[in-house]
């Protein structure tokens, strides 16, 4: 790291990154982010938000119309050369050579990088055991299921063993299970890689990442862990009761304490930004409500989602 | 050491394409056997059904073939991601160029051997010009290889296979394969010799027929003056198409 990097510094630190399709058309527009080393960070965000043109620009794969960022102290713009050999992207389409079989997918992979043929050997062989490959490492890949070339989409961004991970929607199109063990492998990575992960799946961004962040529209409108973005940003507790006698004076009690109570049948929906459990129980006891049924949820990230997103409503930009 | 990883790896997803195999060798040793009993069952059939005449345009053809499979595997690389993968690592515009052009000589000289061998079997004379004659394949398959690069580069997954296939029919036409351009004459005869494809052929023929290297200079001349004027243009086309 000796002359770009002083330790304590951000692994990616992103100014003012902006990319203009021309006539306005913002894909990012004045991205500013810092990501901690070793750091798990998700970018959340709707399709077209601009998660992907903003990995690509991260990647040097794309020059910034303004702007620019640093990973590990090396400019994207200035040192694209050098930022390459500290990364690896995988990307969200399975980038593999389908003629090729796993190990010389793998074993190409650590030599472009600049891996000894012995090395390479060693890094395929270490990968291909650790995404449960090994069994099938001599097929061609062709012949590989959707959750196969995931894996192997993803271990051929490990294999040059980069200091930090793009991984564009590394799960997209995998089922339940296979999410979970890429989710397993992405969550060992923590405090060793630094990690920018884009996904649509704002439970795997719950579940994996130290931070994260919601962008939109290419500027980013949410950052911060989930729990805080949940604090800060969706407001309202909800409580639901089912009960008998629930009665119109209680009603009226409860909405001079609450700003929403909506009545259904056989029981109300409570909202308020805290709302005190043993109160409202007390509370019904003491009107005659004999309570049948009783469910407190807490704000998700997915309602902080669709409120600062619109609903994720898609945007033109790829 | 990066340079030859993907080398090899360009040449595995040629070869281990049965289709390709087949298309790019099995097709023209087809068609030499063909015009061969052709002109054996025919005393009267043109010259153009003489061995000597007829395998290096069909080497020719050959060649048209590696632009179109080479036009597709790059078109290919580049839409399914796998390029993006191979540009966000350390490698430069000259090493991908270079493994995409340096994986098709060996396919090139393939196939080259597979048409000599052919036409040897069925009587075509050995001298030191059919030996030689690789001077002349080698350029005219780096041309083609390099005009494949240019497909691959700026045509679709889907429309760099009917480019080459268009490449194939246009350039045999040119290099006079499948008649003498003399018939063409006129504008066509001028056209076809304005480009490398037509010299080529003539080159090949004069050293099958016997002619020493310095009878086809100015042919050389023309192959491999395209060869570099190819090739800066396959460069250029890759890195405009990659440009960040």
């Amino acid at each position: 790291m000796k002359g770009f990097y002083e330790e304590g510094q951000p692994a990616v630190l992103i100014k003012n990154l902006t990319r203009e399709f021309g006539r306005g058309l913002f894909a990012v527009d004045n991205l500013d982010l810092e990501i901690k080393k070793g750091e798990i960070f998700a970018l959340l965000g709707p399709n077209g938000a601009g998660k992907t043109t903003s990995i690509k620009m991260l990647s040097c794969l794309l020059r910034p119309t303004a702007g620019t960022a640093e990973v590990f102290g090396r400019d994207i713009i200035k040192n694209p050369g050098e930022v390459k050999k500290i990364i690896n992207v995988s990307p969200q389409e399975t980038a593999v050579s389908l003629n090729l079989n796993a190990r010389e997918n793998l074993v190409l992979m650590g030599k472009v990088y600049g891996l000894s043929q012995k090395m390479a050997r060693k890094q395929a062989e270490k990968h291909l055991e650790i995404m449960d490959l090994k069994t099938r490492a001599g097929e061609p890949v062709k012949r590989f299921s959707g959750g196969m070339l995931r894996r192997l989409n993803l271990a051929m961004a490990l294999v040059s063993n980069p200091k930090v991970l793009f991984l564009d929607e590394p799960t997209i199109g995998l089922d339940a299970k296979s999410r979970r063990s890429l989710w397993k492998l992405i969550d060992s990575f923590r405090g060793e890689k630094t990690v920018l992960l884009t996904t649509h799946y704002l439970e795997e961004a719950d579940a994996l990442s130290d931070r994260l962040g919601i962008i939109d529209k290419g500027k980013l409108v949410a950052l911060g862990t989930s729990e805080e973005l949940k604090r800060k940003l969706a407001g309202l507790q909800t409580m639901k009761v089912r009960g008998d006698n629930l009665n119109p004076e209680l009603i009226q009690i409860l909405r001079e304490i609450y700003p929403e109570v909506i009545p259904f049948e056989g029981g109300l929906e409570i909202k308020g930004e805290k709302i005190i459990f043993d109160e409202v129980v007390d509370l019904l006891r003491s009107k005659g409500v004999r309570i049948n049924w009783l469910s407190m949820e807490e704000p998700s990230l997915d309602e902080i989602y669709l409120k600062i997103t619109g609903g994720g409503k898609q945007n033109e930009i790829a | 050491m990066k340079l030859l990883s993907l080398t090899g790896r360009n040449l595995k997803e040629g070869f281990r394409d049965p289709i390709v195999v087949i298309l790019s060798v099995a097709q023209p040793v087809f068609y030499l056997v063909l015009f061969n009993s052709i002109a054996r069952s025919d005393p009267a059939a043109p010259d153009i059904f003489d061995l000597a005449y007829f395998i290096p345009g069909i080497i020719l053809f050959c060649f048209g073939l590696l632009t179109l499979f080479m036009g597709l595997l790059l078109a290919r690389d580049r839409q399914r991601a796998f390029l993006t993968r191979l540009l966000v690592s350390p490698l430069r515009t000259i090493d991908f160029v270079l493994s995409y052009l340096l994986a098709l000589i060996p396919m090139a000289l393939f196939q080259v051997a597979a048409c000599l061998i052919t036409g040897l079997i069925l009587g075509l004379a050995l001298n030191w010009g059919v030996l030689f004659s690789l001077i002349v394949f080698i350029p005219l398959a780096v041309s083609c290889t390099a005009l494949g690069i240019v497909s691959g580069s700026l045509f679709s997954e889907n429309a760099a296979p009917a480019i080459g296939s268009l490449f194939v029919v246009v350039i045999t036409f040119l290099g006079g394969v499948w008649m003498d351009l003399g018939i063409l004459g006129g504008l066509f005869e001028r056209i076809a010799y304005l480009l490398p494809f037509a010299h080529a052929v003539d080159a090949g023929r004069l050293l099958f027929q016997g002619a020493s290297l310095g009878e086809i200079g100015i042919q050389l001349a023309w192959v491999y003056g395209y060869g570099i004027l190819f090739v800066f243009i396959g460069v250029a086309s890759f890195r405009w198409k990659t440009r960040p």
